[in-house]
């Protein structure tokens, strides 16, 4: 365990409590078709339009696995150092209920695709590695809707046998805020890779909380299960008051049932499913209509050799480059954004100018456009021009303001401001020896004081210049002509 | 292994089949006696045997990820003893 | 002239071939006769529209010059298991009366893309569960089969596939689908005097076709004979892409190359399918049948497969086991029955409908089977049966360093009466005692007429192979054929 300086603690009444975490991710996996079947995987169709008779479970339908899926699962296994396992195969998992036409879901329990792997995260200060156990591929369930009618749920199987990741962590997170840093974190790894959009809003994304408390030092607690949490927030509350009302009950004697709870995010808390505990007696075995799924070294080299340098390695390039930690570690934590930030390297821009310039200007921008950086109306390309210009000395920092101003309104090239615009920074010494001397005639009260001692007005006969020449004359040809003027 | 008629209520309970006292009654001393013939394969020795996994070499192919299906609500829905609105429907379930 | 209805599957192909009848005419007379074969009960559904297109088709085809396809003119009947698109499907249970399939399983498929025609849809034990197709929700099917004690009682056609066998036996059918999961298509080829084989797990695609035990199932031909069987097997069998379990292989001209002659072939005699309790006129056949094969070329080896005991109680613990998850499907939501008394939630739903539409042999299945996967027990149950599996296996494979073929009984009895055996669960298993250890190891397997018994009924001999060497055991089954010399066919009394 990592040091941490001031440990998560909930504080009860008998002392301190230590809240155990340990997370199950279902990732939605990117890809056109179903895991079984060549039925579509878009979000929001209309009601059993993305369903064959595969994912209705017509009698003598048989699944096929999609090698995309099984593809995009190994390679979020590489990127998380994790075991690939050559030889996985499919189980079923037998239960009732209406999101589940087959009565079993396909899955794998006794041998999954990826074994155990791991996840750095950083809270506050300290960086923790999280275990994970294992990433197992599976089908995912339809979708029951309960408010269309008084007496009946009606069954939409459009979801039903898309794939699934379940990455399931190691309980290794003790506060709530390491578990919102994994799920983070995660949540990049996999956007990095491919594997899963991370879309939470849309169920691309969501995960299973177990939660126990401890006093700390002593052994695990009887943990609750509280399913399908679909933010990184909501995450974070379920966990909050899991952990409460355990120590709440353990506190007044009694003890914890383990069970599968449901979070309610309008309160903020959880409560018991109505669900039968016998029920679960999953019967799993190996599914007979399949074989086991044995990898090649070739599958597993394409893999390999497709994953994209992941956001540890890139901060820490970046690092290298001088950029600041501060400024890697925003500009890698968004795939979109480090591979924005990579295309303005690629085009010539320098790091740490350009790194500050997009954590501040650009981010800024966006931020008040309301756009994404994949929406961004200046490009790499132009950024880099822009940055050029500055580091040239054509632009002063406030001309590169301008410019790029006008760069979110037009899209154009910034040079192509530039010249239309005449905002090309000058240093023609005559011209401005000329605005100086003008400036000086029209303040004989400001040049009194100067001379007489008040030096700080300095800063006010630059500005009066710059003012005077429209912002575009070097600011350093200014102090040096001004100093000279000023005698 | 003899099977008492709460086992068969559990069993029928996880398959989902509702059966009468009767019927646990009935088919406790029957299900008890396959189960008895069944359990000779104790005997047998396999330590370091495998499973059985495929019965003729053979490995499981992967299809490409390209949408061949869906699109046919109408046939999904064909046989459904109730359908609405492009749903299937089931007694309301409070979850 | 004989009637159309006593030609086989050859027969037919040819004489449509040569003119010296039009398809048509012997859709018309199988129509008739599957129509007067009521008492039999072989028919759920008829379809003699779907065998007179097929029909009309191939004599249109002939009409103008093209060359006929394999199975061109021959009608034939499909077990109600195969979903046919369009024509009810229920596999013989009520759970799914009134399913109409939307799909065409990949096997009948590919018998009308060959020109065959579909008489109609034949009864079987529900979901192919039973050896005497007395499981049926729509009833038992009767064999044309009397004995000749003068007692008429009604005789068991042998199941799963009990319509199959029972409608090609009373020459109502050329020829028909089986499926074999432990000797569905053998043991009741055997029980009528017919032939059927269970070609190597993966032959034949199982998609489409209801499943009862899927690492099992295996579809194959009924027929009046071996050449027939081959016939039929090339149309059926292929490789199929929405199968994960099919094999990729070209499916052999095994009529073609049809071949009598064992000369350097070696035949193993497994001696532990001497079972205790077995008829002497069983013994007396397989001794016949290894003087047949010893006759045609083969050498005789003794052979020892030590397992065998254990076939039938993994059979019994495996087919249950994935039967309980094939079925769970059945629930009322999609297709079939639905049982939803006012005011019962979902699960209520789920288990009165399943207890109203599965029948008690069914349910019996389903419930060994969850209970060998339940928490605690699958273990001790199903891994151990599937260890006991490889095991089995492994007999085979040392077998097949000493023998090519193996020759067996296909069933421990003659056909028994309906009622006979359907109080015993454990005594109507034992039928397929000698079929189970084959289908357990996915190898291809054929039960081929050689006499009758003493009561006038029909005995069979099993001749099991190599993967993928049905032609072997085609080679074999053709020679016993051609030396017993089988005649013997049911009188007419329905
Ligand atoms: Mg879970
Ligand atoms: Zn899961």
């Amino acid at each position: 365990m990592a040091d941490a300086s001031t440990p998560f603690r909930i504080k009860g009444a008998t002392g301190d409590w230590e809240v155990v975490i340990g997370l199950e991710v279902h990732a939605q996996v990117t890809s056109n078709a179903k895991l079984f079947s060549g039925a579509a995987t878009t979000f929001g169709a209309e009601p059993n339009t993305q369903v064959s008779l595969v994912d209705a479970a017509m009698p003598g339908m048989l699944p096929v696995p999609n090698r995309e899926c099984i593809r995009q699962a190994v390679r979020t296994g590489m990127a998380i150092d994790a075991q690939i396992n050559k030889w996985s195969r499919f189980d079923r998992k037998n239960y009732f209920y209406a999101d589940l036409p087959q009565g079993y879901q396909i899955s794998q329990l006794y041998h999954p695709l990826v074994g155990e792997g791991a996840i750095e995260i950083e809270v506050g200060d300290d960086t923790k590695t999280i275990g994970v156990e294992r990433i197992h591929v599976e089908q995912d369930a339809g979708k029951l809707m309960h408010d269309q009618h008084p007496t009946r749920s009606y069954v939409d199987l459009n979801r039903s046998g898309v794939a699934l990741m379940e990455i399931v962590s190691r309980p290794d997170m003790r506060s709530p805020a390491e578990a919102g840093a994994y799920l983070t974190k995660l949540r990049s790894i996999l956007r990095y890779v491919g594997s899963c959009d991370g879309n939470m809003d849309q169920g691309s994304m969501r995960a299973d909380v177990n939660v126990s408390v401890r006093k700390p030092g002593e052994e695990f607690g009887t943990r609750t299960e509280t399913k399908n949490v679909n933010s990184i927030r909501f995450v974070m509350q379920a966990i909050e008051h899991e952990a409460a009302r355990q120590v709440d009950v353990l506190e007044a004697g009694g003890t914890i049932v383990q069970e599968t709870r449901l979070f309610n995010p309008d309160s903020g808390t959880t409560r018991s499913m109505r669900s039968k505990e016998d029920a679960h007696d999953y019967r799993y075995f190996p599914d007979p209509d399949l074989l086991p799924l044995e990898l090649d070294e070739a599958f597993l080299d394409e893999c390999r050799a497709s994953l994209p340098e992941l956001p540890d390695v890139k901060r820490a390039r970046y690092e290298g480059l001088g950029i600041t930690p501060y400024n890697a570690q925003v500009l890698t934590a968004e795939v979109e954004s480090a591979r924005w930030f990579d295309a303005l390297l690629d085009a010539g821009a320098k790091p740490a100018a350009a790194a500050n310039w997009v954590t501040s200007e650009l981010f800024g921008a966006l931020n008040r456009l309301g756009k994404s950086i994949g929406e961004s109306p200046v490009t790499p390309g132009q950024a880099a021009e822009l940055l050029a210009l500055v580091a040239d000395g054509t632009l002063s920092g406030s001309l590169a303001k301008q410019v790029f101003e006008a760069m979110l309104e037009t899209g154009d090239a910034p040079g192509k401001i530039v010249e239309e615009r005449g905002l090309k920074q000058t240093s023609d010494t005559g011209a401005i020896e000329a605005v100086i001397a003008e400036v000086l005639a029209k303040n004989p009260g400001q040049l009194e004081q100067y001379r007489g001692g008040k030096v700080a007005l300095f800063g006010f006969f630059v500005g009066q210049t710059m003012k005077a020449m429209g912002g575009k004359a070097n600011p350093a040809v200014v102090n040096d002509l001004l100093k000279k003027a000023l005698g | 292994m003899s099977v008492d008629t709460a086992t068969v209520r559990r069993i029928a309970g996880l398959a989902r089949i509702a059966i009468t006292d009767d019927e646990a009654a009935r088919l406790a001393p029957e299900l008890g006696n396959i189960l008895d013939w069944i359990e000779q394969l104790g005997e047998v020795d396999t330590a370091g045997v495998e499973p059985m996994t495929a019965v003729i070499p053979n490995h499981l192919r992967l299809r490409d990820d390209v949408v061949t299906d869906g699109g046919v609500r109408d046939k999904v829905l064909a046989n459904a003893p109730q359908a609405e609105h492009g749903f299937f429907t089931v007694p309301k379930v409070i979850e | 002239m004989t009637a159309l209805t006593d030609l086989g599957i050859a027969a037919i192909r040819n004489g449509v071939r040569d003119g010296d009848f039009s398809a048509r005419e012997v859709a018309e007379a199988f129509n008739a006769a599957v129509a007067a074969a009521k008492p039999l009960n072989a028919f759920l559904v008829e379809t003699p529209d779907h065998a007179l297109a097929a029909a009309d088709a191939a004599d249109q085809a002939r009409a103008a010059g093209e060359t006929l396809r394999p199975m061109a003119g021959v009608p034939i009947g499909m077990k109600d298991l195969f979903c046919t698109k369009g024509v009810p499907t229920t596999a013989a249970s009520h759970i799914l009366e009134g399913f109409t399939p939307e799909y065409e399983s990949t096997v009948s498929q590919n018998l009308w893309n060959a020109g065959a025609g579909m008489l109609g849809k034949l009864n079987l034990d529900q979901f192919a569960m039973g050896s005497s197709n007395e499981t049926s929700y729509f009833g038992n099917v009767i064999s044309p089969w009397r004995r000749n004690d003068g007692g008429n009682a009604p005789l068991a056609p042998g199941g799963s596939s009990g319509g199959s066998s029972s409608a090609v036996a009373a020459r109502i059918a050329p020829g028909a689908t089986g499926t074999d999961t432990g000797g569905s298509i053998r043991q009741p080829a055997a029980f009528v005097g017919i032939s059927g084989i269970k070609p190597t797990y993966g032959r034949c695609s199982r998609w489409g076709t209801i499943a009862f035990a899927s690492s099992l199932d295996q579809a194959g031909p009924m027929a009046r004979d071996v050449r027939d069987c081959a016939i039929m097997l090339e149309a059926m069998a292929g490789f199929d892409a929405k199968d994960a379990t099919s094999l990729d292989l070209p499916v052999p001209n095994w009529e073609g190359q049809l071949n009598a002659s064992l000369a350097g072939k070696r035949v193993g005699i497994p001696k532990e399918y001497r079972v205790d309790g077995m008829p002497a006129e069983i013994e007396a056949l397989w001794q016949q049948g290894i003087a047949w094969l010893k006759d045609a070329g083969a050498e005789i080896v003794d052979v020892s497969l030590p397992h065998t005991r254990y076939a039938l109680p993994a059979y019994y613990i495996i087919a249950p086991a994935e039967a309980s998850s094939n079925l769970a499907r059945y629930d009322g939501v999609r297709y079939g029955l639905r049982d939803l008394p006012d005011g019962a939630n979902l699960q209520e739903m789920y288990a009165r409908t399943r207890a109203k539409g599965f029948g008690d042999e069914v349910k019996r299945r389903i419930l060994i089977g969850t209970y060998v996967l339940s928490a605690g027990f699958y273990d001790a149950y199903y891994t151990q049966a599937q260890k006991v599996r490889t095991l089995i296996a492994r007999d085979f494979e040392r077998a097949w360093e000493v023998c090519d073929v193996l020759l067996t009984p296909t069933a421990p009895s003659a056909a028994f009466a309906l009622g006979e055996k359907s109080a015993d669960p454990l005594a109507m298993y034992l039928n397929d005692v000698f079929t189970v250890p084959s289908s357990l190891a996915g190898l291809p397997a054929m039960s081929v007429p050689g006499g009758v018994d003493a009561s006038g009924l029909p005995l069979g001999l099993q001749v099991i192979g190599k993967p993928l060497d049905e032609q072997g055991v085609l080679n074999a089954a053709l020679a016993i054929e051609e030396r017993a010399g089988f005649t013997a066919r049911p009188a007419k009394w329905w």
